[in-house]
């Protein structure tokens, strides 16, 4: 167990805010992978708090069209997604800082809504090429 | 990162990854991390720390269009 009773609860308590269902999609691989094992159960305990949310599980190595299908080349790797793929990764344990980052984002996908400013969404909205944000990060 | 998700999630052809940058030290190095939160724009150059929206949004629309001329 990753998470204290404590931290349930809060997280618990947070996801009453859940609206629409939330897909976690993990990459994982029992062998090589220092932070997969971590990383999954961390998942399979956060979906134990709130019905809203489903958990995938597959193999970085033996699930290639899945791999390919959510475009992951490194792993451990979670998608975040409600009823469509919006294109967010977390790659690497979501822990402490990265924790509550990504129960915000959960949050922020069952909302459905970006809550941007309008003049973000606007400029947004004129984009004519893909654009890749990779935000590193630390847990602490 | 929260808002690097919330542009993904507005349009749909922007990415957001989170990457835990001591598990992947290549990619830190590749990327010349040297403090967090950087974002990475379209695999090169890149915005070094946390910003209000307004302000995040012109600096990787400004890392993107560099990368174009």
């Amino acid at each position: 167990m990753l998470l204290q009773e404590r931290d349930r609860q809060a997280v618990r308590q947070r996801f009453e805010a859940l609206d629409k269902p939330i897909r976690l999609i993990n990459f994982t691989q029992e062998l090589e992978c220092e932070f997969c094992r971590e990383t999954r159960t961390l998942l399979e305990e956060v979906a134990t708090l709130s019905d809203k949310i489903s958990l995938e599980i597959y193999n970085f190595q033996t699930d290639r069209e899945k791999r390919d299908v959510f475009g992951i080349d490194k792993i451990p790797a979670t998608v975040v997604m409600g009823e469509h793929d919006h294109g967010i990764r977390f790659y690497g344990i979501p822990s402490g800082y990265e924790f509550a980052s990504l129960l915000d984002t959960m949050l922020l996908v069952s909302r459905a809504d970006s809550g941007l400013a309008p003049e973000t969404r606007k400029r947004l909205a004129q984009l004519q090429k893909p654009l890749h944000l990779e935000v590193f990060v630390t847990p602490t | 990162m929260l808002l690097a998700n919330a542009f993904a999630m507005e349009s749909d052809l922007v990415r957001a990854d989170a990457i835990e940058a001591t598990e992947f030290p290549h990619l830190t190095q590749r990327h010349r991390v040297m403090g967090v939160p950087k974002t990475v724009v379209n695999g090169t150059g890149g915005v070094e720390g946390a910003m209000p929206e307004a302000y995040f949004l012109e600096a990787v629309l400004s890392a993107a269009s560099a990368q174009m001329s």
